[in-house]
C-alpha cells in the first residue's frame, strides 16, 4: 500500500489557472516520462523543465507545462517525486491526472502524501496527530461524497458491471467447486460472449464519461423560488440559450432541467426546479417532491425573490430551510420597483449574500457568477476538486477493469483453462473498486448459494 | 468424586478427524499426550459422507500430508475408489476424491494412534476443563478421572449438547446414536467462550440388497492409480475399486416432500440452528428451487464388507416414513429398505473470533480448539485445524515460535484466517473460490509448498524428506531439459509438428516454449527428445504445469508479494485499540475483539477501512519512534 505510485492534483483549483499534478513513488519518473515531451534531451533533476504533456494514446498535446523531477530521498515523501505545473485550468489538469492514472499511478487518498512523509520519517513525531486528522478528514468527506455518488449514475453503472462480472464468476466458480452437480457448464465460448458484452458496456460508459458528461457532475446548483419569479429565465440567461419554457402562467416548468455551465473553469451543474409551494396539482406535486430532494443534494442554492412582491411569508419559510446550506439570494425584477425598494429588501435579509438583479436587462448576472466563484474558491462549497477527482477515480477503475477483461479474453482465445480466466475476472472486479464493501469471495458465494441448487 | 488419574503434557478432547491429527502431532513432536473420546469404536468416524477430498478439500488433505499429518496416508490405506475431478478445468481446481471404507478408515486410524509412542487413548466424556489463575491445568471426565496437563485441545465435533432431529422427533444424541457431551458447554461459557448453535443434515443409508443398479448410471473409479499421500506407495495397497451409482429425484419425490413439510421441525422453524447453505437438505432444495424438477442422487458404498449405501444428495430431517416414501420414488430404489434414517443434528460451537491464528484462545492460554467446534464442517477442514492446533500446542510447550500458514501458502491458512478473522455464521466449508491465490495453492504442489515446513517441525521423517528433495530436484531437471532442448524448423521437425496438429515453428524454439501451446502436452514432445519418456509422471506433470501456466503463476506471485508486505507488518498483542485516536468506533471494537497479528489480517476484518489501516500505520510508526527516543 505504501509501495505503489500515487498521483493527485496538489493545488487548490483557483482562479490563477496554474495547477500542479504531483506524482510520488517508485514509478513516478517512468510514468511522467511516458507523457512528457521536453525540449532538452536529458531529464535533469531538480530543474524546471519546459515541455508538453502528450496523450500517448493519440499523440495529442494536452498542455504546455513545466515539470520537475525530484529523486528520493530529498523530497517531501522521501520517494521519487514529479511535479507537473500546468496553466490551462481545470480541464487539462484533470486530463493530465487521468493520463498518470492510465500509466499506472493510483489516485492518492486525501492526506496520503503527508502519510508517506510521516512514515518515511520526514515529519516530526509531534505532528502525528495532524496526519491522522488529515486521513480522517478524508473518510468523513469521502462518506459524504459516497452518499451523493450512490445516486450518481456513473457509480450506479459501475455497480451494475461489477454485478455482471460477479454473475459470470459465480457461474464459473460453481462449475469449479461443484464439478458433479448438474449445473449447466460454462464453456469457454459462453464465457467469451459474457466478457465481450461487459467490455462493450464499459466502452459505452467510458465514451459517455468523456469531458462533457463528467462535467455534468460539477457543482450541483439549484435555482429555486416561487412560481414565475424568473427561475427558468435565470437559467436561460446563464446558458444564453432558450431551453426551458418561459411563460407568464405560474407553474409551467414541470420537469427539472439540468444544465452544465462553465464559469471560468468551474463547472456548475444547474438544476432548474418547479416552484416550491404547496399545490394540489398532482403533476406539479411530483415536481415539488423532487425539488425537495434536490435541495438536499445540492451544493449551492440560488434563491430568487421577486422585487415586485417583496419578501412574502412563503419566502421566509424557504429561507429558514436554507439556513444550513450554501445559498445566494437573487432579487429579480428590480427594474419594476424603485431602487430603494430593493435596498430595503436587502437590509431585511441581513448578512445573507444578496444580489440585486434584473434578468430582463441582464443586470446582476456577472455579480452572481463572481459571487459563486468566490464561494468556490473560499472553499465554502464542496471543492470541485473532490467531485472531479472522484470521477477520475471511476474512470481509471473502468479502464483498469477493462484491461483485465481483455486479458481474460486473450486467455480464452488461447484455450487456457477456465480457472485461470477467473483470475482476470476477479482482478477486473477488484479494479472496479470497492463500492459496496463486500469482498469478492463473499460476493461469489452469495451468488452461488442463491442462484444454484447445489449440494455437497 | 474425582481422583487423579494421570499427568500428561497435552489432553485432546475428542478423537475425530481434528482430534486424531492434533494428538498425533503433539505426540510425534514429543509431548506426552492423552486423547479422550466418547467412544473408542468411533475414532476417526465418518458420520456423513463416506468420502475424502474433492475441490479444495483434496488440497487440504495434501497439505496435511506434506506437514506430516495422517489423513492422506489413512485414506490411501482404506479407499475403495479414487477419482480425479475437474480434469478438464485447469490445474488449480483439479482435485482428487476418494470413497472410503469407513470401517477400515476407523480401524487403521485407531491402529496408528495406539502404536504411536507417547500417545494414550481412552474412552470417557470430558466434563470440565480445569483452570487455575488463568492457565489450564487439567480436565475431569464423567467418571471422575482427573488428568493434569499443560494444554488442552478441544476437538468436540458435533457432540456438544447434540440433538438429533427427525420429523417431529427430537432426541438428545450425538451422531449415529452416540452419547452427546452435555456438560462441557456450561464450563466453556464460564471460561468466557461465546456459544453458537449450528446444524447439519445427513441422508439415510439403504441396503444394497434391494438396489436395482440397472436403472442407474455407473460411476467407476479412475484407473490411473492416484493416491493422496506424497509418501505412501500405492503398490503396497493393490486393490480393486467399487463404483458409485447415479440416480435422481422425480416430481413424485418432490410432491411427497411438499405434502409433508409441516412434519419437519426444521422447516416449520420450531427449532433453529444455523445450517450450511452449500449443503442444503432436500426439503430446502425443493422449497428454494421449485423450478427444478429433478435433483441428482448418488449411491455411495460405505465400505468393502458392508451393504450400507450412502444416499448422497438426500440430506433430510423428515420423519423416517417420509424418507422411505421419498427413497422409493428414485429410479432403482423401488424395493429399497432403509438401514439407518437420515437426520439433522444441532450442536454447540464456539465463536472462532475468540481464537488466535494458532487456534489458541486469545483470552485463555493453553486451550486450543479445532474442527467443527470452531464452526467449520468437513473431515478435511477438521483435520487441517487439528494438525495446526496440535503443532502449535507442542511448539508453545517447548517455548518455540508459533506455526502459521499464510493465505498465500496454503488452503489451511485461508481456512484458519477466515475463521479467526472473519468468523462464520454457518458451518464453514472450504471452497477453492475462497482462496485469492488459487493457482499457486494447487493440490499437485502441496509438497513443494509445505514439506520443508513439516520437516523443520520434525513431523516429516528423514527418508520422507529425502524422497521429497529428490522429486524436487527431478522437477528442476525436467524443466531444464525442456528449456534447453531446441528444435529448428527443418523438414523432419515440421513434419512432426504437423503430425501433432500444431502450427509450424519459425526459427529455433525450445521445447518449453512449445509446451506452452494449449494443444500440446509433455507426452507429445517425446518425439523430439527421447529422454522425456524416462521422466516419472508426477515429475513431468509438475514441470508441465509450471511451464504451461508460467504467465499466470507469475501474476499471482506478484499479488502475493503485495499481500506479504502488509502481512509482515506485525501488530503487537498488547495494543489497546480503544486508545488509538482516529480509528472509527466500529474498527476499534472489531480490532479489540479480533486482535489481529498483522496489518494484513487487520485489513480483512469487516468494518476496518483503508483509512483505519492508515491510522494504524501512523500509530505503529509513532510507537516505533517513541521507543527509539526512550532508549
Amino acid at each position: 500500500m505504501e509501495e505503489d505510485t500515487i498521483a493527485a492534483i496538489s493545488t487548490p483549483l483557483g482562479e490563477g489557472g496554474i495547477g500542479i499534478v504531483r506524482l510520488s513513488g517508485k514509478e513516478a519518473f517512468p510514468i511522467a516520462k511516458k507523457i512528457f515531451k521536453g525540449k532538452g534531451k536529458e531529464m535533469e533533476s531538480r530543474k524546471l523543465l519546459y515541455g508538453h504533456i502528450i496523450d500517448p494514446g493519440n499523440n495529442r498535446v494536452i498542455d504546455e507545462v513545466l515539470v520537475s523531477f525530484m529523486p528520493a530521498p530529498y523530497t517531501y515523501t522521501r520517494e521519487d517525486v514529479v511535479e507537473i505545473n500546468c496553466h490551462g485550468g481545470i480541464i487539462p489538469l484533470k486530463k493530465i491526472l487521468e493520463l498518470c492514472l492510465e500509466q499506472g499511478a493510483r489516485l492518492a487518498e486525501r492526506g496520503e502524501f503527508t502519510l508517506r512523509a510521516f512514515l518515511k520519517g520526514r515529519i516530526d513525531l509531534s505532528q502525528a496527530e495532524g496526519v491522522i486528522d488529515l486521513i480522517r478528514a478524508k473518510t468523513d468527506e469521502g462518506r459524504e461524497l459516497a452518499l451523493t455518488q450512490v445516486e450518481g449514475k456513473l457509480s450506479q453503472k459501475i455497480k451494475e458491471i461489477k454485478d455482471k462480472i460477479l454473475d459470470l464468476l459465480a457461474f464459473l466458480e460453481v462449475n469449479l467447486d461443484y464439478p458433479e452437480e448438474d449445473v449447466e457448464e460454462v464453456t469457454g465460448e459462453k464465457a467469451k460472449e459474457g466478457i465481450e458484452l461487459i467490455i462493450k458496456e464499459i466502452d459505452e460508459i467510458l465514451e459517455g464519461a468523456e469531458e462533457g458528461k463528467i462535467y455534468r457532475e460539477g457543482i450541483k446548483t439549484a435555482i429555486i423560488g416561487k412560481p414565475n419569479v424568473g427561475k427558468s429565465s435565470l437559467l436561460n440567461a446563464l446558458l444564453r440559450e432558450q431551453r426551458a419554457i418561459v411563460t407568464e402562467v405560474p407553474g409551467t416548468t414541470r420537469d427539472l432541467l439540468e444544465e452544465a455551465i462553465n464559469v471560468k473553469g468551474v463547472p456548475l451543474n444547474i438544476i432548474d426546479t418547479a416552484g416550491i409551494r404547496k399545490t394540489e396539482d398532482m403533476v406539479e406535486k411530483l415536481g415539488v417532491e423532487r425539488t425537495e430532494r434536490i435541495l438536499k443534494e445540492s451544493h449551492l442554492i440560488i434563491f430568487i425573490l421577486d422585487a415586485k412582491t417583496g419578501i412574502e411569508k412563503e419566502d421566509w419559510r424557504i429561507l429558514e430551510t436554507l439556513q444550513e446550506k450554501n445559498f445566494i439570494v437573487f432579487i429579480n425584477k428590480t427594474d419594476l420597483v424603485p431602487p430603494r425598494e430593493a435596498d430595503r429588501m436587502k437590509e431585511e435579509l441581513g448578512d445573507t449574500p444578496v444580489i440585486k438583479a434584473s434578468i430582463k436587462y441582464g443586470e446582476g448576472l456577472k455579480e452572481l457568477e463572481e459571487m459563486i466563484l468566490e464561494m468556490v474558491f473560499q472553499g465554502k462549497i464542496i471543492s470541485p476538486e473532490s467531485v472531479l477527482v472522484s470521477n477520475s477515480r471511476h474512470k481509471a477503475s473502468l479502464e483498469k477493469g477493462k484491461k483485465y477483461l481483455e486479458e481474460a479474453l486473450k486467455a480464452l482465445e488461447e484455450n487456457l483453462p477456465l480457472d485461470l480466466v477467473t483470475i482476470d475476472l476477479k482482478g477486473s472486479w477488484e479494479a472496479l473498486g470497492e463500492i459496496t464493501g463486500e469482498t469478492i469471495d463473499e460476493g461469489i458465494l452469495n451468488k452461488i448459494f442463491s442462484q444454484f441448487c447445489i449440494g455437497k | 468424586m474425582s481422583y487423579t488419574a494421570g499427568e500428561y503434557d497435552v489432553i485432546i478432547v475428542g478423537a475425530g478427524h481434528a482430534g486424531c491429527e492434533a494428538g498425533l502431532a503433539t505426540a510425534r513432536m514429543g509431548c506426552r499426550t492423552m486423547m479422550i473420546t466418547i467412544s473408542l469404536e468411533h475414532i476417526a468416524l465418518m458420520p456423513c459422507n463416506p468420502a475424502i477430498g474433492g475441490p479444495a478439500k483434496s488440497h487440504l488433505v495434501r497439505e496435511i500430508d506434506a506437514l506430516g499429518g495422517e489423513m492422506g496416508r489413512n485414506i490411501d490405506r482404506s479407499f475403495i475408489q479414487m477419482r480425479m475431478l475437474n480434469t478438464k478445468k485447469g490445474p488449480a481446481v483439479r482435485s482428487l476424491r476418494a470413497q472410503a471404507d469407513k470401517e477400515k478408515y476407523h480401524l487403521e486410524m485407531k491402529r496408528v494412534l495406539e502404536h504411536t509412542p507417547k500417545l494414550d487413548v481412552r474412552q470417557g466424556i470430558v466434563e470440565k476443563i480445569l483452570v487455575n489463575s488463568g492457565r489450564v491445568e487439567g480436565v475431569e471426565t464423567d467418571t471422575g478421572a482427573r488428568y493434569l496437563c499443560q494444554a488442552v485441545v478441544v476437538t468436540s465435533g458435533t457432540y456438544l449438547r447434540a440433538k438429533v432431529l427427525m420429523g417431529q422427533r427430537v432426541i438428545e444424541s450425538g451422531p449415529q446414536g452416540q452419547m452427546p457431551a452435555n456438560k462441557i458447554t456450561e464450563n466453556l461459557k464460564e471460561l468466557g467462550f461465546n456459544i453458537f448453535r449450528f446444524e447439519t443434515t445427513t441422508p439415510p443409508r439403504v441396503s444394497s440388497k434391494y438396489v436395482d443398479y440397472s436403472r442407474m448410471i455407473k460411476q467407476p473409479g479412475a484407473k490411473e492409480g492416484y493416491k493422496f499421500s506424497h509418501f505412501s506407495e500405492l503398490k503396497d495397497y493393490p486393490r480393486e475399486q467399487i463404483p458409485c451409482w447415479l440416480t435422481h429425484t422425480r416430481e413424485e419425490t418432490h410432491e411427497i416432500v411438499r405434502n409433508n413439510l409441516e412434519q419437519s421441525l426444521l422447516i416449520s422453524g420450531e427449532i433453529k440452528g444455523a445450517g450450511p447453505r452449500y449443503c442444503p437438505s432436500i426439503e430446502d432444495k425443493i422449497i428454494r428451487f421449485p423450478e427444478k424438477k429433478s435433483h441428482q442422487i448418488f449411491l455411495e458404498p460405505e465400505g468393502w464388507h458392508t451393504r450400507e449405501m450412502y444416499v448422497q444428495g438426500l440430506y433430510t430431517s423428515m420423519s423416517e416414513d417420509i424418507q422411505w416414501a421419498m427413497l422409493k420414488t428414485l429410479p432403482g430404489l423401488e424395493q429399497v429398505k432403509i438401514i439407518r434414517p437420515g437426520y439433522a443434528i444441532q450442536y454447540d460451537c464456539i465463536d472462532s473470533l475468540q481464537l488466535d491464528l494458532t487456534l489458541e484462545a486469545k483470552h485463555l492460554k493453553g486451550i486450543y480448539f479445532a474442527g467443527q467446534v470452531n464452526g467449520s464442517s468437513g473431515y478435511e477442514e477438521a483435520g487441517a485445524q487439528g494438525l495446526v492446533a496440535g503443532i502449535n500446542t507442542a511448539l508453545a510447550l517447548k517455548g518455540r515460535d508459533p506455526f502459521v500458514i499464510k493465505r498465500s501458502e496454503g488452503y489451511m491458512g485461508v481456512l484458519i484466517d477466515d475463521l479467526v478473522t472473519k468468523g462464520t455464521s454457518e458451518p464453514y466449508r472450504m471452497l477453492t473460490s475462497r482462496s485469492e491465490y488459487r493457482l499457486l495453492l494447487r493440490q499437485d504442489n502441496a509438497d513443494l509448498r509445505l514439506t520443508s515446513r513439516g520437516y523443520e517441525l520434525g513431523l516429516i521423517q528423514e527418508e520422507e524428506y529425502d524422497k521429497f528433495a529428490t522429486k524436487r530436484k527431478k522437477i528442476e531437471e525436467a524443466k531444464e531439459l525442456l528449456e534447453n532442448t531446441f528444435i529448428t524448423p527443418d523438414e523432419k521437425n515440421l513434419n512432426k509438428l504437423e503430425e501433432l496438429g500444431t502450427a509450424p515453428v519459425k526459427g529455433s524454439v525450445s521445447l518449453a516454449q512449445l509446451l506452452k501451446r494449449p494443444e500440446l502436452t509433455y507426452k507429445d514432445l517425446r518425439i523430439f527428445k527421447e529422454e522425456i519418456s524416462n521422466i516419472e509422471r508426477n515429475v513431468a506433470e509438475q514441470a508441465q504445469i509450471q511451464i504451461k501456466y508460467e504467465g499466470y503463476i507469475k501474476k499471482q506471485m506478484e499479488q502475493v508479494e503485495k499481500f506479504n508486505k502488509t502481512e509482515s507488518r506485525a501488530l503487537p498483542e498488547n495494543i489497546n485499540y480503544r486508545e488509538i485516536k482516529g480509528l472509527s468506533s466500529e474498527a476499534r471494537e472489531k480490532l479489540e475483539k479480533v486482535k489481529p497479528r498483522s496489518l494484513g489480517q487487520a485489513s480483512r476484518i469487516s468494518g476496518v477501512s483503508p483509512a483505519d489501516i492508515s491510522v494504524l500505520m501512523v500509530f505503529l510508526e509513532q510507537r516505533k519512534r517513541e521507543k527509539k527516543e526512550s532508549t
